[in-house]
């Protein structure tokens, strides 16, 4: 254990020094390594931010059912008897217009145009989901409006809301932006591997003639691989740190102008950086793409030495 | 130690080098390998450190069948041989210590343990205090010496050396030919493959002359 410590130990020195003896050229490389991550990283850093905005919308079919006015409490509360026993309703919320006033009370900016009101000025409401089965598929916006037609033709209803449909685009565009996302990654980490693959044959090419005595006097090929194998994964850990880097600089330039329009909204809301967890899982993935590299070029290359 | 069994060996598209050669060299044993240029020498050599495969016939290393040995563990019987090329294959990027300590970094030894073991090696060569230089200030016989000391680091069981001597002038010759005679000395079995007949006469050892890919009477 303490041999085979050993000998990792000596790779990654070598390693190190081979980087070390080409500083220049292992700067550029973990800097095309890093752009490249960059990109797909930073586009899954504004879809997080994105998803975490919209945190609070509900995606299933949902109607949002304002009473008008006049009408009673209890005319509100037999009509949420009624919906509640229907087929088609999967889950009913009354919202009151006392709670209905007090939530618009805690949304940030709000708090003092409603306490300037002499009034409460909202009608009691239904909230109501929808069976997935009853409003999904194709004919999803179609049975929604049906649905809402129905429920607009009640004398005590003032207003019906279909209000899900925006909510159900935003998720497929996000899932279209995830997918477009993917498929960048996955392209650019095909350049990773090409960038270590061909780095790596370059040092072969300049260590040809030590790796031939090498062999020549004991050396097996685990021993001549290993510090290849460090320097891919060192390179790939070197280009995910410097996209780190990257995508930092890039959310906090961002961030300026993203402060100034949210306070227009009286919003604090801030685009924020990867979390910590997902950071690291970036340089692993980098790491891992520059040992495959290194691997694919080395065993490709050992049989010809 | 080595035995050489019916072995012949025919390069891919050219004539066959060895022809059913057979012969068995006894541990501890300095043998020469004599022939012309041409007659298979470097081969027979190249045969016993597994660098080529006999086309047919067994080679026997240390009990083992060179030619059946998988690609795994080749490097493992090159740990107990040493070698000493035709063209020495020092490393010119790197210091004379870094060249010795080569061949030790495969193995299990500690750093330090390595030091020591390639500064006795530099020692019994002739080149202590010259750890830093790099093989280009070294003189021909220096050179020479220090690819003997790479050889001999490992304290292999077999010494193989391939015109050890065809650079060098008489002094530098019998310089190194004193250092083979030293380790064959304890216990190392040492195989010279060499044309040099002033040489072999001088050292009155067994020969092994090879001629049209067979060995000579």
């Amino acid at each position: 254990m303490r041999s085979w410590l050993r000998q990792h130990r000596r790779a990654l020195a070598a390693a190190l020094a081979r980087l070390a003896a080409q500083k220049g050229a292992a700067a550029l490389n973990a800097l095309v390594i890093g752009i490249a991550l960059a990109l797909p990283a930073g586009g899954y850093t504004l879809l997080e931010n994105l998803r975490a905005a919209a945190g609070g919308v509900r995606l299933e079919p949902q109607i949002s059912v304002f009473l008008r006015p006049e009408a009673a409490r209890a005319e509100a509360e037999a009509l949420a008897a009624r919906l509640a026993r229907e087929p088609r309703v999967r889950e009913l919320r009354f919202v009151p217009r006392e709670q209905a006033l007090k939530e618009l009370q805690a949304v940030e900016g709000l708090a003092e145009l409603v306490a300037a009101l002499e009034k409460n000025p909202l009608p009691d409401a239904l909230v109501l989901r929808l069976h997935d089965a009853a409003a999904s598929g194709a004919a999803a916006a179609a049975t929604l409006e049906a649905f809402a037609a129905e429920l607009r033709a009640l004398p005590v209803v003032a207003d019906v809301q279909a209000d899900s449909l925006w909510a159900r685009r935003l998720a497929a565009l996000a899932v279209t932006a995830r997918q477009a996302i993917a498929l960048l990654a996955a392209l650019l980490a095909f350049g990773l591997v090409a960038i270590t693959f061909n780095t790596v044959r370059l040092q072969m090419l300049t260590q040809r003639s030590e790796i031939e005595v090498a062999k020549l006097i004991g050396a097996t090929d685990a021993f001549i691989r290993r510090p290849f194998f460090y320097l891919g994964a060192l390179l790939g850990i070197a280009g995910g740190l410097l996209a780190l880097a990257i995508l930092w600089a890039s959310i906090a330039i961002l961030n300026t102008g993203v402060k100034e329009l949210a306070s227009t909204y009286g919003s604090a809301f801030r685009l924020r950086h990867l979390s910590g967890d997902a950071a690291a899982t970036l340089v692993l993935f980098s790491a891992v793409l520059g040992w495959l590299g290194a691997f694919l070029s080395v065993s490709n290359h050992l049989r010809k030495i | 130690m080595i035995g050489f069994s019916a072995v012949s060996k025919r390069y891919p598209g050219g004539p066959e080098v060895l022809k059913a050669v057979s012969f068995t060299i006894g541990a501890g044993e300095f043998v020469f390998v004599t022939g012309r240029t041409g007659a298979g020498k470097t081969t027979l050599l190249k045969l016993i450190a597994a660098i080529e495969r006999p086309s047919s016939g067994a080679v026997i290393v240390a009990g083992q069948n060179v030619g059946a040995l998988r690609r795994s563990a080749i490097p493992y019987l090159r740990r107990n041989l040493g070698l000493v090329f035709q063209d020495q294959k020092l490393l010119y990027d790197r210091s004379v210590l870094d060249n010795v300590m080569l061949p030790l970094a495969f193995g299990e030894l500690g750093h330090r343990e390595a030091l020591r073991r390639a500064r006795a090696a530099l020692d019994k060569v002739g080149l202590s205090g010259r750890e830093r230089a790099r093989p280009i200030e070294l003189s021909g016989g220096e050179q020479q010496r220090l690819a003997i000391a790479r050889a001999v680091v490992n304290r292999p069981a077999v010494l193989l050396a391939d015109e050890p001597t065809a650079n060098l002038d008489a002094e530098a010759g019998a310089a190194v030919l004193d250092l083979f005679t030293a380790f064959n000395q304890v216990g190392v079995t040492v195989l010279v493959a060499t044309h040099d007949e002033a040489l072999i006469a001088r050292c009155g050892r067994r020969v092994l002359r090879l001629s049209e890919g067979r060995i000579a009477a």
